[in-house]
């Protein structure tokens, strides 16, 4: 049956499309066909959390190989969240993005740039669905690799420096993963996750698990933009194509996240975590990252690099979140990783129209903006309402969540930077929307249109969802609690 | 009726509607309370209704008779408000001020802290809103300080109720008292917020003038007094409020008397009237609670229908300045005779509702021999006289003959305004029923001589001293008044040492904030605009942070003196 199957497919039908895609002529072909498949990639990801919910996690061995010496794909709760954002942000981001790509990216590019982009979810996916440790770097390079690409077909040469940057800096965070990776092989003498759990816990104080246990968090840090080894991001964001910054603001930074959660506390077990350096260590760089990315994202006189900045900040709830090694904390963790996925999605998307019209994203840029693109900027004020919590939206189910975690933990002063660090994201949305809503355009400014109806169509799907999961928390809450005291469980 | 359904609901939906009406709008502004209005009471004693959110249970209704008193008065309001704006135009400000309405009735039927504040929230957002449709020249500014201010108290308020309800004091929404520690400091400072108390009481005179004519009738009445409805729930007899109160009173009677916008005047009345409640609620006996609630149901119909006029003078004429008003009485008798009933009830004149009400929280402190405090009320009522009472309707009604013509407001407003004087007389005269609505049972009769004359001297003796003072509140005109001068001719009532530290306190404060801010702003622009935090770093910097990175995370977890050993 093809429903058991679903586990290869959804990693299959990108990566195939790849290829399809670089052999194609044409844009609106590579567009349709490269959409197809991503929705498919949707579909099929929409199967596997119905699966899930109903019978439990499911394992799949590849080549009937049956793991440990096979690879095994393993398909949870914390699994089906990750691939449902991953695809449903990348179909988004394709049926609304369709004419922003084709003013961005020159047409005997297109097919290419679709191949790279279906390359990338592909690799996401890959890292998502692997139980196994190097596969998951060999999905890691995919997704990195194109990534670079994607990011230099950016519009302005500074894409290029932007790239290259991320190119050397992504590299090397991922030799480091793979090196932590052969120093665990060396250990064990396995690959397979589940089999690495059972292993790692008789050696686990021996140097070369510890020093594993550096390289990987390094290294994993890197891709998922810690503060202070982030510096690839800010320039890889506001550089990249529109649509691409929208894919990557949802997903990339997410996904390593995943990793790390996955490799922390599915493999090492919560005990190494809480009884080392590193719970210490990653709650100080989330508080870190609250503020200063905050703070630093007040000061951009870019949109976009502002949204990265805020980003980096988001990012630095989820560590802390994870650092408390508790289920509210991971629960909370989960959550956020999945909530402010999907904002950022949304807030880039609305981004994404305002550059197809003006061509660039400065602050100055959305002045008097509302005027001229109602359903854009009503959008992006609700996701900005979403991001710094405004009740009913999911940004709050995620504040909410976090606080509980804080608490739990007797953490008062870390509520208060929560807290506090959420005013700080109302000062640096506020200029946005007080330009777009309260100022005139410039005089002397060319008449600009709405956005192309497939995009306000993609945004406000993403809104919807906003809200929806806002109102309705059960469905993801439940996902992450779930997940949450499935990792704890791990290592009893 | 319509099964349990929240009253708010009807109001949210009459937002909802406003935009989309088309000519059938007026329809909706007067159907959508009257339904709300008719919910609240004919809801059975014991409603609740309950739903699920965040794996809490939320209880969106819950009847009581202090919920439902206070529903009573919003949604009285909300239906006396919709029928002023029926001839607004702005959809943004009707749809705003129902959806503003709607939560406040949010908040009272809340039965769980989470569900007061999903709608305090909404309250603070849309009456941000209410105010930037005001479309003033500085409404904008208004708003977002507005808001900032409200979404700053509302972080406390939601790091309170999360930390209450981490501690396992669970999420139900009753007596929060100040024993639960932390989280409930943080209540009630978020509480305290809204009620505008001191020393964060500068927003209401900020943002409340700068709404529209009809707008600032309904942000009068439900910011302020869902404030004293939770306060009245979550801490009554907590002594603390006692001060606070008192300050408000004294406060909100310093800044009207120095002003000389007619609204800005009535917003700072509405600190001073707050005063009153947060002082009874601080007292908290059964007669000063009962005090405190019924004198937020009087005073939300009085300082409406003060407001009302006000909204009615400014959309005649334009104008707000006292010293660009006057002698209106001539063309507008309606609306000058309901002010001068509206300031006599604000007074507390007997015969009015303002003097059913107060006189039982001022009762209340001399019934617990607190002398301190029945003497600054004392001389708070005095001061309301003086600045609400005489100096509003006196300004802008009669004095010079500014030349204005404007004739009264339309029939709608006009009806408004007359029905809440009917209701202020009519609970001034008949005290019986309203009396029955309050939490506790009544053994307070208002019209004993000693009240009555005690009130009367008050009364005429500060009206006495306003007109004899005339010439130095007619300074007010420039708005160069000579504070001085002012303080020690009222030096017996209000207390120049007072005066002054309020004064410096509340500007110190503005000045260290605004220092502070700006300072801390160049400070960071320094680190993280330009240079430091965001700037682009080469790839080469960034490769030997990332090496200086994986060293500190190796040493850290190999213990150095564990591989000097090894």
């Amino acid at each position: 049956m093809i429903s058991t199957h679903l586990p290869i497919l959804q990693v299959l039908v990108p990566l195939l499309a790849a290829p399809v895609l670089a052999l194609l002529r044409g844009r609106t072909l590579s567009y349709l066909v490269a959409t197809g498949f991503v929705v498919v990639a949707f579909l099929i990801a929409i199967g596997l959390t119905i699966q899930v919910v109903h019978t439990g996690a499911v394992s799949y061995a590849i080549g009937n190989w049956a793991p440990p010496l096979g690879i095994e794909y393993r398909i949870d709760e914390l699994t089906v969240i990750m691939l449902l954002m991953v695809t449903g942000i990348a179909s988004a981001v394709l049926i609304g993005g369709g004419q922003s790509i084709a003013v961005e990216i020159p047409e005997r590019r297109a097919p290419l740039f679709f191949a790279l982009f279906c390359l990338n979810v592909a690799g996401l996916i890959g890292m998502t669905v692997t139980g196994d440790v190097f596969n998951l770097f060999v999905f890691l390079e995919i997704s990195s690799l194109s990534t670079y690409a994607l990011v230099a077909m950016g519009r302005d040469r500074r894409a290029l420096t932007a790239a290259y940057q991320y190119l050397v800096i992504g590299t090397v965070g991922a030799t480091f993963y793979v090196i932590g990776v052969g120093l665990l092989y060396m250990m064990t003498g396995t690959l397979n996750m589940a089999d690495l759990t059972a292993r790692v816990s008789g050696v686990e104080s021996t140097l070369t698990i510890k020093t594993a246990l550096a390289f990987l968090f390094i290294g994993l840090g890197v891709k998922l933009g810690m503060m202070p080894v982030h510096f690839w991001l800010p320039n890889a964001y506001a550089q990249a194509p529109s649509t691409v910054s929208a894919f990557l603001a949802g997903t990339a930074t997410k996904v390593a996240v995943y990793v790390m959660l996955r490799i922390v506390f599915g493999i090492f077990g919560i005990g190494i975590f809480t009884s080392s350096y590193l719970a210490d260590v990653v709650i100080a760089l989330g508080i870190f990252a609250m503020v200063a990315a905050s703070v630093s994202a007040i000061f951009q006189s870019d949109a976009k690099r502002l949204l990265a900045y805020s980003s980096l900040a988001q990012i630095g709830y989820i560590l802390f979140a994870l650092g408390l090694a508790t289920e509210a904390g991971l629960t909370a963790a989960i959550l956020h990783l999945f909530n402010h996925g999907l904002m950022k999605a949304t807030l880039f998307l609305a981004l994404t129209a305002v550059a197809l019209r003006l061509g660039r994203t400065r602050l100055e840029d959305f002045d008097g903006l509302a005027q001229a693109m109602p359903a854009t900027m009503l959008a992006f004020a609700v996701a900005a309402l979403s991001l710094v919590g405004v009740p009913l939206t999911i940004g709050f189910v995620s504040k909410w969540y976090l606080l509980a975690a804080a608490f739990d933990r007797d953490g008062v002063l870390v509520a208060a930077v929560i807290l506090g660090s959420s005013l700080l994201a109302l000062l640096y949305l506020w200029p946005l929307v007080e330009r777009a809503y309260f100022r005139k355009r410039p005089a002397g400014a060319p008449e600009i249109e709405e956005a192309p109806l497939a995009l306000i169509l993609a945004m406000w799907a993403l809104v919807a969802v906003n809200v929806f999961l806002g109102v309705n928390s059960q469905f993801t809450v439940n996902l992450a609690a779930n997940a949450a005291r499935h990792l704890i469980g791990a290592v009893p | 009726m319509i099964c349990g359904l929240p009253p708010g609901l009807f109001l949210l939906l009459g937002a909802a509607l406003v935009p989309v009406a088309g000519r059938f709008r007026p329809l909706v502004l007067l159907l959508a309370p009257a339904v709300a209005l008719a919910q609240v009471l004919t809801l059975p004693a014991n409603a609740s209704l309950q739903i699920s959110y965040l794996g809490e249970t939320l209880e969106l209704v819950r009847v009581d008779t202090l919920s439902r008193l206070f529903g009573i008065m919003f949604a009285l309001v909300a239906l006396l408000g919709g029928l002023f704006a029926l001839k607004q135009e702005s959809k943004l400000d009707l749809s705003a001020c129902f959806l503003y309405a709607g939560a406040a009735l949010g908040v009272v039927f809340a039965g769980d802290l989470l569900t007061l504040f999903l709608f305090w929230e909404v309250m603070a957002v849309a009456a941000g809103l209410i105010v930037w449709a005001g479309r003033m020249i500085d409404s904008y500014g208004a708003a977002f300080r507005y808001l900032l201010v409200h979404l700053l108290g509302g972080v406390l308020l939601m790091a309170g109720i999360a930390l209450r309800a981490s501690s396992g004091a669970g999420l139900e929404f009753g007596v929060i008292g100040l024993e639960g520690g932390l989280a409930s400091w943080l209540i009630l400072a978020g509480f305290l917020v809204n009620a505008g108390a001191y020393p964060i009481s500068a927003w209401v005179g900020d943002a409340y003038p700068e709404s529209s004519y009809s707008g600032m009738l309904f942000l009068a009445s439900f910011t302020t007094k869902s404030a004293v409805y939770v306060l009245l729930r979550g801490f009554p007899g907590t002594e603390l409020l006692i001060p606070i109160g008192v300050v408000m009173a004294l406060y909100g009677i310093i800044y009207a008397l120095l002003e000389n916008d007619m609204r800005r005047i009535l917003a700072y009345s509405s600190v001073n009237q707050v005063g009153f409640m947060v002082t009874g609620i601080g007292i908290g006996t059964h007669m000063s609670l009962n005090g405190a609630a019924s004198h937020a149901f009087a005073h939300i119909l009085f300082k409406g229908l003060l407001v009302a006029a006000a909204g009615s003078v400014l959309l005649r004429t334009g104008r707000r300045k006292c010293s660009e008003l006057g002698g209106l009485f001539q063309s507008m008798p309606v609306t000058m005779f309901c002010a001068v009933v509206g300031a006599f009830a604000i007074s507390a004149f007997p015969l009015t509702s303002g003097f059913v009400s107060k006189s039982m929280i001022n009762d209340a402190a001399a019934h617990e021999g607190m002398r301190l405090v029945w003497f600054l009320l004392t001389a708070a009522s005095a001061g309301v006289f003086l600045h609400a009472g005489i100096k509003f309707p006196w300004f802008v009604f009669f004095q010079k003959d500014s030349g204005l013509r404007p004739k009264d407001p339309p029939w709608n407003m006009q009806a408004v305004m007359i029905v809440m004087a009917a209701l202020c007389i009519g609970i001034g005269v008949w005290p019986g029923p309203f009396y029955a609505l309050l939490p506790f049972e009544v053994s307070f009769e208002p019209y004993t001589s000693e009240h009555v004359i005690k009130m009367l001297q008050l009364l005429l003796f500060s009206g006495l001293s306003f007109f004899v003072l005339l010439p130095l509140m007619k300074r007010t005109d420039t708005l160069s008044l000579d504070a001085d001068w002012l303080w020690r001719v009222l030096g017996p009532m209000v207390g120049r040492g007072l005066a002054r530290a309020l004064a410096a306190v509340s500007s110190a404060l503005g000045r260290a904030v605004a220092a502070a801010g700006s300072s801390g702003r160049r400070a960071l622009a320094g680190l993280a605009g330009q240079g430091g935090m965001s700037a682009t770093v080469e790839t080469g910097v960034a490769i030997l942070v990332l090496t200086a990175a994986l060293t500190v995370a190796l040493a850290l977890s190999l213990d150095v003196r564990e591989l000097l050993a090894s």
